[in-house]
């Protein structure tokens, strides 16, 4: 006991393990993007580029502010099918994994239409989600996104439940452990960060579907229509604003789902 | 003496046949073994003697090919269905997402204990191991020694009447190990609880124990028994860092490297520790 | 475990598989005969399943059926089956051009990465960006590029615009999965080339490279995956016909009288994805000797 007193209480909040963040690592990509940006620029500038072809940082950024409210707008509209979707698929892809580890003629039968939805690029079934649920609801854009959320959210929960150690496994024998029991405390823990892996991989994938679902049909609103119609409209630096709104989006659902990804594996690095 | 009749582990022409594709492994080959109410016996060899498989068939974590296993009386499945024993493995194995004290409360919980009870058994035993102060942490917080006193820890919440340890510190170094076989006999004395303890350090087998199991392997067998208490260490309750300098505590340590050798080692001759 | 046991797995393994594939088949139909015309609404006004009228629900049996009659009226049109193959063919060759650069891409982007720590915080956080920029947003823009583009006898072509974007989601799943195989080895084996006084290359050879192999595997997979998918997207947002991604669109619009007709491409979109993956499989056979441990994550 006395081997101890000289050991201080580490500190016990629990923190992202974000651990070796250095200035660098902040630093280094900030610069780079502002030289990538400064070329650009000056590349438009000095080469007088048709906006045509590229417009510059500058237009794009002028349209960015006089159009932040249509823009938040489309985002939101976009964001909310990219959310539904996401839930939506992973909520499917956690049962259904758990399903399969429990069930092994399940996961044998679900092998052929997960490796056909694995390869087949899921937007190229918006045309006939539009078809079968009507081009009046946003239903087929949230399908299109919860259908690309779901294979990746699937697959990793599924090796996520097949992760339990052995001394885990022994132990909860010793135990005398029922089946739930185990699920509970060991399996289902262990499973917890491959879910929000799968979920990270998958959660800017959901905000590009529902994107370009919005391309083949559907109702109006949204940055992939707003994307469309002022290109063909002819005006360049504003479908960029939106792009820009896009590449938002989509950072912040990976951003959101990275953090909690690192949340839940803050524990895991032993 | 310690009465024989409630023994607490009867292992009984024990054999375990492992089949590997073609290959079989004799992991174990006629192995009898008593163990008494509260006495503390240890299994020493090299690696592939089976001890490791002897302990998990007493754990019923494996079923022997044949023979019998009796624990406190009962087949070996039944007392672990009554949870008649505490168990702690090589790796700590501790639930890296619960708390030190969530990991200790962890048997209770599963066995249906109220909340409160489980937090003032688990208060106690953090104190019995001396990690009070950490009853918030997180596994990955505590160093190897530290992660090894909770599994200590949460083997003991139930009271058990025996332990299985299977090379407990075998991942800790030196100085740390020689600490926790100290705290380990404190533990003991203070529970009363018989062991069932797996480990290739011959000083740490003969410092525990009151019976020292030596085997060897291909196929696995019990080689001889050196009775240490009976050596003159006085009973494994009763051991204090003195005994590490006492001259039986040499006398035992070379008996069991002779027998482990196959051959007397030098030095050794004429040393009768039976 | 003896040979035989091995196959009676696999078959068993294949008839589970096609009973998989039957059962949602069977579930589609029954969905279909029993479920409400205007479909299941949840809430106010959320469909959450579809509508089983015939023009917007076909049977499973008439869009096999619908593959074996010829794709449009006039008098010659070949079969709907052959379209498809035809499109399939033409999209598979896109998406392996397109696969094969942004493979040269992601691997030089790895060993930029693993080589220079600098650049791996310089870069690694864009090329994470690179892949939230939708890709119909850069699609037309490759393509007023690329028109731009001729010199000598070589003439920028549509389907070069299409691997172009092809290979900008494939380079993603290299780049990211070699820096990660790159950086693998345990501390103790670069101590030991260290210990040895080998160079950077050396040791990328010996030590770097061969660990990087199972984590190389399933990026190389998941990258045609990719290439399939934005050949697909790209040939939708360039127009370009003759591929799957033309026909889906095309096919969509006969959708209001031949339902069972725009389901045709999406077979063969499921197709090309197999072809795709099962090569790159093939490729992981040849790399086997490598691959002996599997990568943790």
């Amino acid at each position: 006991m006395s081997a101890l007193s000289g050991q201080s209480a580490r500190d016990v909040r629990a923190r992202l393990p974000i651990t070796d963040a250095r200035a660098m690592s902040v630093v280094a990509p900030v610069v780079f993007g502002a030289a990538l940006l400064g070329l650009w620029q000056l590349a438009v500038v000095a080469l007088d580029i048709d906006a045509y072809v590229v417009p510059a940082p500058s237009d794009i950024w002028s349209e960015l502010a006089a159009n932040h409210a249509t823009i938040l707008d489309g985002a939101l509209s976009t964001g909310r099918n990219a959310l539904l979707g996401m839930l939506a698929g992973a909520l499917v892809g956690v049962l259904a994994a758990v399903l399969s580890s429990a069930v092994r003629v399940i996961d044998q039968m679900a092998v052929p239409v997960v490796a056909a939805l694995s390869v087949v690029p899921i937007v190229a079934l918006a045309p006939v989600l539009y078809t079968l649920y009507g081009a009046a609801v946003d239903t087929a854009r949230i399908l299109v996104a919860a259908l690309s959320v779901t294979i990746p959210v699937y697959l990793n929960t599924l090796r996520g439940l097949r992760q339990v150690s052995a001394v885990h496994r022994d132990l909860m024998t010793a135990y005398a452990a029922g089946p739930l029991q185990v699920a509970r405390s060991v399996t289902l823990p262990t499973a917890t960060p491959y879910v929000f892996t799968g979920l990270r991989i998958a959660s800017s994938l959901a905000v590009i579907s529902a994107l370009i679902a919005e391309y083949f049909g559907g109702p109006i609103g949204g940055l992939g229509k707003s994307i469309t119609s002022a290109a063909s409209s002819s005006n360049y630096p504003l479908a960029y604003a939106y792009v820009v709104g896009a590449i938002g989006l989509g950072l912040a659902f990976y951003v959101v789902t990275l953090l909690v990804e690192l949340w839940f594996s803050r524990h895991r690095s032993t | 003496m310690r009465a024989m009749t409630s023994a607490a582990i009867q292992v009984t022409g024990v054999h375990r046949v492992f089949t590997r594709k073609k290959d079989q492994v004799v992991a174990l080959d006629d192995v009898d073994l008593t163990v008494g109410a509260g006495e503390f016996v240890s299994l020493i060899g090299p690696s592939g003697c089976g001890k490791s498989t002897l302990l998990r068939l007493v754990a019923d974590l494996d079923a022997p090919t044949s023979g019998s296993i009796q624990v406190f009386g009962k087949p070996a499945r039944q007392a672990r269905l009554d949870q008649d024993y505490g168990i702690a493995f090589q790796q700590a194995g501790l639930l890296p997402w619960r708390t030190v004290s969530g990991n200790i409360e962890l048997p209770l919980a599963l066995h249906g204990y109220p909340k409160a009870d489980r937090r003032s058994r688990a208060a106690e035993l953090l104190e019995l191991v001396g990690l009070s102060d950490f009853a918030q942490h997180h596994p990955d917080q505590l160093s190897g020694g530290m992660q090894q006193r909770v599994a200590i820890a949460r083997a003991l919440a139930e009271r058990p009447r025996l332990l299985l340890m299977d090379e407990p510190f075998g991942a800790l170094d030196e100085m740390t190990r020689e600490r926790m076989q100290n705290e380990l006999v404190r533990i003991c004395a203070e529970t009363g609880a018989a062991v069932l303890f797996v480990t290739h350090s011959i000083p740490e087998a003969v410092f525990l124990s009151d019976r020292v199991v030596v085997m060897s392997p291909r196929p696995g067998r019990i080689v001889d028994v050196v009775a240490v208490q009976a050596g003159g260490l006085g009973p494994s309750q009763d051991r204090t860092d003195a005994v590490r300098d006492a001259e039986s505590f040499f006398h035992s340590v070379a008996r069991v490297r002779e027998l482990l050798h196959g051959a007397p080692a030098p030095g050794a001759r004429g040393v009768e520790a039976r | 475990m003896t040979g035989s046991t091995t196959l009676t797995r696999r078959v068993r393994q294949l008839c589970l598989g096609l009973l998989g594939v039957l059962l949602l088949a069977a579930l589609w139909d029954l969905y279909k005969a029993f479920g409400p015309e205007a479909g299941v609404t949840v809430g106010e006004q959320t469909l959450v399943l579809p509508r089983t009228t015939d023009l917007a629900m076909p049977h499973t049996w008439e869009m096999l059926q619908r593959l074996t009659e010829p794709v449009t009226s006039a008098r010659d049109a070949p079969s709907a089956l052959s379209a498809v193959l035809d499109a399939s063919g033409f999209t598979l060759g896109i998406a392996a051009r397109g696969w094969l650069i942004g493979v040269v891409v992601g691997l030089v982007l790895a060993l930029l990465m693993s080589r220079f720590r600098t650049a791996e915080s310089a870069l690694l956080p864009w090329v994470v960006l690179s892949q939230t920029v939708p890709l119909i947003a850069i699609a037309p823009l490759v393509r007023r590029w690329g028109s731009a583009l001729s010199f000598g006898g070589f003439e920028w072509t549509s389907e070069h615009s299409v691997s172009v974007i092809a290979a900008y989601l494939a380079f993603f799943p290299v780049a990211v999965g070699a820096l990660r195989g790159l950086k693998s080895p345990d501390r103790t084996h670069v101590d030991l080339m260290t210990a040895y006084g080998v160079g950077w290359w050396r040791s990328l050879v010996s030590l770097r490279l061969p660990s990087s192999v199972p984590f190389l595997l399933p990026a190389l997979r998941l990258s045609a995956a990719s290439a399939v998918i934005g050949t697909v997207v790209a040939e939708v947002s360039i127009s370009l016909r003759g591929g799957i991604g033309r026909m889906v669109v095309e096919f969509a619009q006969s959708a209001g009288g031949d339902p069972a007709k725009a389901w045709a491409p999406i077979f063969g979109a499921v197709l090309v994805g197999l072809v795709a993956a099962g090569a790159v499989g093939l490729l992981g056979l040849a790399l086997r000797p490598f691959a002996l441990t599997e990568p943790v994550r």
